[in-house]
């Protein structure tokens, strides 16, 4: 089912948190809100599911307007962080929950809990407690639960926060298999930027209670809005270069260095501050664009090694480079970035 | 195990504090069950004679033992229910309600509970007069209910503090009403918080005294800690003090048994509500 925020306003005593934001969640869709803590994110998944009133706007499901409609008639499914299972029913009854509240039959309850318990894995869990299961299974049940009544909507908040690692990674696929599968319309709100690229279809990222920016991952990764998106997608993250506008181009901040500007851009007025971002990827031995530098920092991630190379100037760029090369801390190295690759900002953070 | 200290010094500390209280005890049960020559300590016979009350009227006024305990009995019962009542709901409404001066309730709920009774007694006295509830059980019920209540929906609220909100959410998510939530999900959350209620507030209407004493002297609303008194004043210098004891024993029972019975229960209190 389609959502429409339209005009959302939602203010906590004094202070606006969410300011006349807009948007539009398409059917079927899998949609991430991410952004800082304390960027509102979750604000408007509150809102979506009823927790939170709204102080103005609209929120449509489909054609419906359901801003005045309370939580229990919105037929929305949450997940929230800490799972919220009740801790004195086992699997089973979690599960079941929901459907008993509608009052319907056994059997028919019975038939949609083995069925979901299927969808999620846990048909052998049901007789066991919360307490009982590890956290990637507290999720499935989560799931369980939010999706056995059929609701038009998933909503998921930090589902994967509290779990480990190689959890995350498998919960990320399986909560990606489970919104397709069922074809569930459904909105995650998240702080991770690897999760939000690699389950949704796209991404609104929020900052201060607006969307900066919504585009499918890729195209957010490749062409970011301004500088806060760039710097919050990708890891590790991109580096940034200050300098000002000259007749040359691009000159570094306290140097003499100055760098050509990318075909197609207009630049502000000469002398105002300028940002190159340059993405690890894009900063290579055998680039043709060569800047002169120091390596400062080494880590060894396995089948990669990220290299932080200090500028004359100060300024840092990385290097992300396979496994391999055989720099050391100190080394004078001369690298290329990628002179089509080059993200240029304006003085006000946004894109040229 | 080696202890890393010596357990010896700590409980003989603990020892020489109590010993009266175990010494008062001793003679209480052995008095109870014995006879001996005024003057001495030490007792000369074993009898049942002081428990002569279970079983004989003592023609005393009153409507006999079983009277009386049942009066007591009723008293501790409905005290505590009215107490764990109001404060399951007063406590949840303090805990996750948002109503006009919850402030306000809050902090004179702290006052209340600090609050000396017996300066309030004149005034209660009165009231109940004006109601037609003096020297009713009744009358006693509700005031005795009322003084514990602070107490109650502080230690409520505390345990419905611990449980996580999202619990709550989620239930209306699920499409629950708050009376379900509250009902089926958060209720058994607190389960051990509301057993401790109804202990304290049946043990503390069990040994009421002053409230039955003053605002239901009669020997219709008598319990048996005003029964032990009057037999005192009654007796005067004459007080048959062994069968005192023998009573005070038959008084003091059921207090014992549901402590052993439920001791674990009782420190919950304590220690905060479930752990999801």
């Amino acid at each position: 089912m389609r959502i429409s925020i339209e005009n959302f306003t939602k203010t906590f005593g004094d202070t606006t948190v969410i300011d006349n934001m807009s948007l539009d969640i398409n059917s079927g869709e899998m949609l991430a809100l991410l952004g800082p803590s304390g960027c509102g994110k979750s604000t408007t998944l509150f809102a979506i599911c009823g927790i939170h009133r709204m102080n103005g706007g609209r929120l449509l499901f489909g054609d419906r307007d359901v801003t005045k409609v309370s939580s229990q008639k919105r037929n929305v499914g949450v997940v929230f962080q800490n799972y919220a299972l009740y801790p004195h029913m086992n699997v089973y009854d979690n599960i079941a929950f929901p459907l008993k509240v509608r009052k319907e039959s056994k059997a028919e309850i019975d038939r949609k809990v083995q069925e979901i318990a299927t969808l999620v894995h846990i048909g052998e869990l049901l007789q066991r407690r919360p307490a009982q299961l590890s956290g990637g299974q507290q999720q499935r049940v989560a799931l369980a639960r939010a999706l056995v009544r059929k609701p038009d909507i998933l909503l998921l908040d930090e589902p994967l926060a509290n779990l480990d690692a190689k959890l995350r990674l498998e919960m990320r696929s399986e909560i990606r298999r489970i919104q397709l599968q069922t074809g569930i319309t459904a909105v995650l709100v998240t702080h991770d930027q690897v999760e939000a690229m690699s389950m949704c279809d796209r991404i609104a990222i929020m900052d201060e209670g607006r969307i900066v920016q919504l585009s499918s991952p890729k195209e957010m990764y490749e062409d970011p809005s301004s500088d806060f998106v760039a710097g919050f997608l990708g890891n590790p993250p991109i580096a940034f270069l200050e300098g000002s506008v000259d007749e040359a181009g691009f000159r570094l901040a306290n140097s003499e260095v100055t760098l050509p500007v990318p075909a197609g851009i207009t630049l502000p007025g000469p002398g105002s501050a300028m940002r190159f971002g340059i993405r690890p990827e894009f900063f290579q031995p055998d680039n043709a664009l060569k800047v002169k530098g120091r390596i400062s920092f080494v880590e060894t991630q396995g089948r990669e090694e990220l290299y932080d190379v200090t500028l004359e100037n100060g300024a840092v760029l990385r290097s992300i480079q396979t496994q391999g090369g055989s720099y050391r801390v100190g080394d004078e190295v001369t690298w290329g970035i990628a002179a089509d690759r080059i993200l240029a900002f304006g003085p006000d953070g946004d894109r040229l | 195990m080696k202890p890393n200290f010596r357990n010896w010094p700590v409980l003989l500390v603990l020892l020489v504090f109590s010993a009266p209280l175990l010494i008062m005890l001793a003679f209480l049960l052995v008095d109870a069950f014995t006879t001996k020559v005024p003057g001495t300590m030490i007792p000369n016979g074993v009898t049942l004679h002081h428990f002569r009350f279970l079983w004989t009227d003592l023609d005393d006024g009153s409507w006999g033992i079983w009277g009386v305990t049942l009066n007591t009995f009723n008293f501790a019962l409905f005290t505590s229910l009215a107490v764990s009542a109001i404060s399951l709901t007063a406590g949840y409404a303090l805990s996750r309600l948002a109503f006009p001066a919850r402030g306000f309730f809050l902090g004179s709920l702290i006052v209340l509970h600090a609050f000396p009774t017996v300066t309030l007694i004149i005034a209660i006295f009165l009231i109940l007069q004006l109601l037609g509830l003096y020297n009713t059980l009744i009358g006693v019920i509700v005031v005795k209910a009322a003084l514990e209540l602070p107490f109650g929906i502080w230690v409520m609220k505390g345990f419905y503090d611990t449980v996580p909100w999202e619990i709550e959410m989620a239930g209306v998510q699920d499409g629950a009403s708050r009376f379900t939530v509250w009902w089926q999900l958060v209720l058994p959350q607190v389960q051990p918080g509301l057993m401790a209620i109804l202990i304290f507030s049946f043990l503390s209407g069990w040994s009421e005294f002053i409230l039955p004493m003053v605002l239901a002297p009669g020997t219709e609303a008598q319990v048996l800690s005003t029964y032990l008194a009057t037999m005192l004043l009654d007796g005067g210098t004459q007080a048959d003090f062994n069968l005192f004891k023998a009573v005070g024993l038959f008084y003091a029972l059921p207090v014992a048994i549901i402590y052993l019975i439920f001791q674990n229960k009782l420190m919950n209190i304590y220690g905060g509500g479930t752990k999801g």
